[in-house]
């Protein structure tokens, strides 16, 4: 929420005695709560940690049962089609086609510092989908079904390492 | 706010408080204040005691919340039940909102690292369907336009303002290649119906409306797990399913319907449905939209209350609403610009929740099924 607004309510309940505003878009008054929440997940990774350690070395790894020859991208540790857990790592070879995107341009509130962002999905040559970031200075050159290759880069500017799509 | 359907659904239905039940809610939340919205409600609405649940199913919350109610009923658990859906938006700031939709689909995967929003995930339909079968963003203007239209006569709907092709064209990229007026707006809104029992049912009213049949269907939570972008196979099998059980003959579904209401989250979400749910065959939806078919007179009447597009989408309330809809077409109870004709007695509700993550198609009629 923007902090002018925020100082505003500040002041209203000060001189007022209520944190009571007129709504934005209605004008009808509304109680602006008097807590705030921040939610920060702390997700579990420990059986998927070699596909961190992967991008760390600059590589993309799927997941892939050699008893139902199935691949798992995003990748998971277990195969439910045969109960196995003894899935192997296979780096992604990185090539593939672009399948569809979009730009986006309306940015939920954890992405408004970034610019607007493309987002694809290629079909990798492996024969499962990636969905990512597409990185291209002019979204207009992208054409459904040119080859695309998949990098690992580092997303600024919080400095993780995640993948991208880019034009061959 | 949600009191306010209840009163009607039970003043509608000559019942009290404590001819209910059961109370099953759909309210996905995160957005607004109540954690236990059924409980809140209850309390308002007079209805505290009575057994109820909060039911999620994303966008289709209203549907899953109503085919459980009916469920209950059916299975003789209890005698009447009432299904509410509500939803109260607008009490976070809009890119709280944006982001809370946003997460609606895989969150680490697609939210975390990528930033999906909900215009971006049917963005990457609408982008895979126009390259492959040449419609156009006029073809998609079309459904906001009919929509606008047609809420232009519910005096229940968001927006009553009616929009051009140009206007939709000239409105802001929200996810290219959709735009602001290719979107649902993020709505307040809550809507109720009475489920009873054939033996209740016959002493309440002379009009009852019988669900006919009702299918499920769901698809994967990262959207880069489908085959393809042109089609909602979790719509196809719910289709599927419900044809099969209200005797809906699969090949021409359009003969056995007066009105339907489908889920236009976003304009192509509607001409995806056409195909879907058998109206129109592959690749041949966008043509429905581009001839006006889906208005009244035309092939088959869809969304004739504005739709999600105008009328609004209070996630939760709009399973819910698209069955009163149908209820007073049925009934042939709306204002008579947006009234079809009711001749066969049959009517359907499209509801999907996310990208079409989960699906409910639910038939609904004048006559008693089987």
């Amino acid at each position: 929420m923007v902090k002018s607004w925020l100082e505003m309510v500040e002041q209203i309940t000060r001189s007022e005695g209520l944190p009571i505003v007129p709504d934005e878009k209605t004008g009808d008054p509304v109680w602006v709560d008097l807590r705030e929440l921040r939610l920060k997940y702390l997700i579990p990774i420990a059986r998927i940690r070699k596909f961190f350690d992967g991008l760390k070395e600059g590589k993309v790894y799927a997941t892939r049962c050699p008893v139902q020859d199935v691949y798992f991208f995003p990748p998971q540790a277990d195969c439910p089609y045969c109960m196995d857990e003894n899935l192997e790592w296979v780096e992604i070879r990185g090539r593939g086609t672009l399948v569809t995107y979009t730009v986006v341009s309306v940015k939920p509130a954890s992405y408004l510092h970034y610019p607007d962002y493309i987002i694809a999905i290629a079909r990798m040559e492996e024969g499962f989908n990636v969905l990512c970031w597409m990185s291209v200075d002019d979204p207009s050159q992208l054409r459904i079904g040119m080859p695309v290759k998949l990098v690992v880069k580092r997303r600024e500017p919080e400095g993780f390492f995640t993948y991208y799509l880019e034009p061959e | 706010m949600a009191w306010q359907a209840i009163k009607q659904a039970l003043q509608d239905a000559g019942i009290t408080q404590r001819d209910v039940g059961f109370v099953s809610v759909a309210n996905v939340g995160g957005w607004s204040a109540e954690p236990l919205p059924a409980i809140s409600i209850n309390e308002y609405a007079g209805l505290t005691g009575v057994g109820t649940y909060r039911v999620e199913a994303a966008c289709a919350s209203g549907s899953a919340a109503l085919v459980t109610a009916a469920n209950l009923v059916s299975s003789g658990a209890v005698d009447i039940a009432l299904a509410v859906g509500v939803e109260r938006m607008n009490e976070s700031p809009t890119p709280t909102a944006v982001e809370l939709i946003g997460r609606a689909g895989n969150y680490f995967w697609e939210f975390d690292m990528f930033g999906l929003t909900f215009p971006s995930y049917y963005a990457l339909y609408a982008t895979a369907y126009m390259n492959k079968y040449g419609a156009t963003e006029e073809d998609l203007a079309k459904i906001s336009v009919k929509n606008h239209f047609y809420a232009s006569f519910n005096e229940y709907a968001a927006f009553r303002k009616r929009v051009t092709v140009d206007d939709v064209l000239k409105s802001r990229p929200v996810a290219w290649p959709l735009k602001l007026l290719d979107c649902s707006p993020i709505t307040d809104g809550a809507a109720a119906v009475v489920l009873a029992s054939e033996d209740v049912a016959r002493k309440l009213t002379d009009t009852p409306v019988w669900i006919a049949g009702v299918g499920y269907g769901s698809d994967t939570s990262n959207l880069s797990k489908r085959p393809d972008f042109l089609t909602l196979r979790a719509t196809r099998k719910a289709a599927a399913e419900a044809y099969k059980k209200a005797g809906v003959d699969p090949s021409k579904p359009v003969k056995s319907f007066d009105v339907v209401e489908v889920h236009d989250c976003f304009t192509i979400a509607e001409i995806l449905a056409y195909e879907d749910l058998g109206f129109a065959a592959p690749g041949q939806g966008y043509m429905l939209a581009r001839e006006g078919e889906t208005y009244k007179g035309g092939l088959i009447p869809v969304n004739l209350d504005g739709g999600l597009k105008a009328k609004g989408h209070p996630i939760g309330a709009t399973g819910v609403s698209m069955a009163a809809e149908i209820t007073k077409q049925l009934r042939q109870e709306v204002p008579a610009e947006r009234q079809a004709d009711i001749v066969k007695g049959m009517g359907l509700a499209h509801n999907v929740g996310g990208t079409g993550h989960y699906t409910y198609v639910t038939i609904y009629s004048l006559q008693k099924p089987g």
